[in-house]
C-alpha cells in the first residue's frame, strides 16, 4: 500500500477560532490525506510531541492571535532539537507579509497562507513538498 | 532511518523510532513484515484492551481517564485510536487526540491515531501489528479505541484480550449494542455519562439482557459498570475489573486458548495477504477484465492464478 501523506493540523496559542483550521483539515482529507486534528490552545511542546508520535509529514499551524513571531519559531526550533527538521511546516492565519517573509527566511516555515488563500493552492503545495526530505 | 535498527531503538524507549516503525507496518508490504518478524519475539507481555461503542459515547474521554488511572498505578499505556477513512477521498480526519490532551507530556503514554483505510488484510490486522510494536516498546497496557459500528470494529474488539463496550443512557428504548453484535464480544460494559437521566435504566437493561444469555458454569460474567469519564469518575473500578478479567483468563487457562485463536486469525490474514500479492502477476489485469465481461467466473480465475503462482 502506498504511504499516505499525514498532516497534523494544530492551533498554537490562545485564540479560540478554529473555523479556518477545520476547513483546511477537511480540504486535506478530501484530497486523500490523513489529518490529525489536535484542537485549540496547543503549546509548541504539545504540537511537536503529537507530530512525533503520529509520524507526520506535515504540520499545519493556524494562528490568529498575533503571537506567531513567538510561537511558530518555537515549534520549528523544537522540531530541530528532536531531529525532525524533515517535517514540512506551513502556517495560516493573520500574518503580515513582513512577518511571513521573516518566518520563511529565518525560522523554517515553508509557506504562509493568509486569508483568501484557496484550499486548492494549499493542497497542491503540500502534495509537492510533503515527505520529499524523508526516507 | 534504517528499519532494522528500529526495533532495538524502540525497545530502548526511542519514541521516534516507535512512531516510524508504526508507519512502516501501517503501510504494509515486505518492509512491514521484516519489522514485525523482528518485533514479535519481544512482544506478548502487554494486555490488549479494546474499547468500542457508538459514536458520541465518550470513548476517547474514557480512554483518557483509564490511561490516567493506569499511570497512577505505574503502568505504561499505549493507545491506538482508530477513526474511519472517507470512502470517497481515501482521506481521514482523526480527532481523538483532542480529548486526550491531559495525557500530553507523559513519557509513559504513547498515542497513535489510525485511519481505517480500505485495508485488504483488515483493520484488525493493522491495529494488531501496531500493538505488537507498542508491546515490544514495553507498554504494559495497549488500548485500542474504535467506533463500534460494524464487523471490522467487532473484529478489533475480538483481537483484544479484554473488550470494553461503552454505552450511554438515552440512546432509545432498546440497547443499540445488541444490533451491532457487541453483547457477545463484551467482557465489560461501561455506561458512560452516568450522571445523565436514564443511566439506571440502561444499566438495568444491560444486566437483564446479560442474564438472558446462555451461561456456562465458571465462565466470566461481564460486569456492568458506570462512569462519568469527563470527571474521571469510575475509572478505578473499570481498571480493577480489567485486572480481574485478566486474572480470570489466566486462572481458567483460557488465556492460552485466546492466544491460539488470535494467532489463527493473524496467520489466516497473513496467508491471504501474501497469496494475493503473489497472485497479482502479469495475468491479473487481463483476468479482472474477463471476469468483468462475465467470460470467466471469479473462482475459476482465482484457481488459475494460484496455480500459476505455485500455491
Amino acid at each position: 500500500m502506498e504511504r499516505k501523506i499525514r498532516v497534523l493540523v494544530a492551533k498554537p496559542g490562545l485564540d479560540g477560532h478554529d473555523r479556518g483550521a477545520k476547513v483546511i483539515a477537511r480540504a486535506l482529507r478530501d484530497a486523500g490525506m490523513e489529518v490529525i486534528y489536535t484542537g485549540l490552545q496547543q503549546t509548541p511542546e504539545m504540537i511537536v510531541e503529537a507530530a512525533l508520535q503520529e509520524d507526520v509529514d506535515v504540520i499545519g499551524l493556524s494562528i490568529l492571535s498575533g503571537a506567531h513571531m513567538t510561537l511558530l519559531p518555537k515549534v520549528t526550533r523544537l522540531l530541530k532539537e528532536q531531529g525532525m527538521d524533515d517535517v514540512l511546516v506551513v502556517a495560516g492565519g493573520i500574518i503580515s507579509d513582513e512577518d511571513a517573509a521573516t518566518l520563511k527566511a529565518q525560522h523554517g516555515i515553508a509557506a504562509v497562507f493568509g486569508p483568501g488563500s484557496s484550499t486548492h493552492e494549499i493542497v497542491k503545495f503540500i502534495r509537492e513538498k510533503a515527505g520529499v526530505a524523508r526516507d | 532511518m534504517d528499519p532494522s535498527s528500529l526495533i532495538p531503538r524502540l525497545q530502548d524507549g526511542d519514541r521516534r523510532a516507535l512512531a516510524r516503525a508504526i508507519t512502516i507496518v501501517e503501510t504494509g508490504g515486505p518492509p512491514a513484515r521484516a519489522l514485525l518478524a523482528a518485533a514479535y519475539p519481544h512482544a506478548g507481555a502487554a494486555h490488549l484492551v479494546g474499547i468500542t461503542g457508538p459514536p458520541g459515547a465518550g470513548k476517547s474521554t474514557l480512554v483518557t481517564a483509564l490511561a490516567q488511572e493506569w499511570r497512577r498505578r505505574g503502568v505504561r499505556v499505549g493507545i491506538i485510536a482508530v477513526d474511519p477513512t472517507s470512502p470517497y477521498s481515501g482521506g481521514a480526519v482523526l480527532g481523538d487526540r483532542i480529548r486526550m490532551q491531559a495525557l500530553g507530556g507523559d513519557p509513559g503514554v504513547f498515542i497513535r491515531s489510525m485511519a481505517s483505510r480500505g485495508r485488504l488484510g483488515g483493520l484488525a490486522r493493522a491495529t494488531a501489528d501496531a500493538a505488537v510494536l507498542l508491546d515490544a516498546a514495553r507498554f504494559q497496557v495497549v488500548l485500542i479505541e474504535t467506533v463500534g459500528a460494524g464487523q471490522g470494529e467487532v473484529d478489533i474488539a475480538r483481537a483484544a484480550r479484554t473488550t470494553v463496550v461503552v454505552e450511554v443512557p438515552g440512546m432509545g428504548d432498546d440497547v443499540q449494542s445488541i444490533k451491532a453484535g457487541m453483547l457477545e464480544v463484551a467482557d465489560l460494559f461501561v455506561v458512560n455519562k452516568a450522571d445523565r437521566e436514564g443511566a439506571d435504566k440502561t444499566v438495568r437493561q444491560l444486566r437483564a439482557m446479560l442474564h438472558l444469555a446462555p451461561h456456562a458454569p465458571g465462565a466470566w460474567e461481564p460486569p456492568v459498570l458506570t462512569a462519568v469519564a469527563t470527571a474521571g469518575q469510575g475509572a478505578d473500578a473499570i481498571v480493577d475489573a480489567v485486572a480481574r478479567h485478566a486474572a480470570h483468563l489466566e486462572a481458567r487457562g483460557v488465556a492460552g486458548a485466546h492466544a491460539h485463536a488470535a494467532a489463527e486469525r493473524e496467520l489466516a490474514a497473513a496467508v491471504q495477504e501474501l497469496a494475493l500479492e503473489r497472485a497479482r502477476g502479469p495475468a491479473w489485469e487481463d483476468l479482472v477484465a474477463r471476469v468483468a465481461a462475465r467470460e470467466r467466473d471469479p473462482y475459476g480465475a482465482a484457481e488459475e492464478l494460484l496455480r500459476a503462482a505455485g500455491i
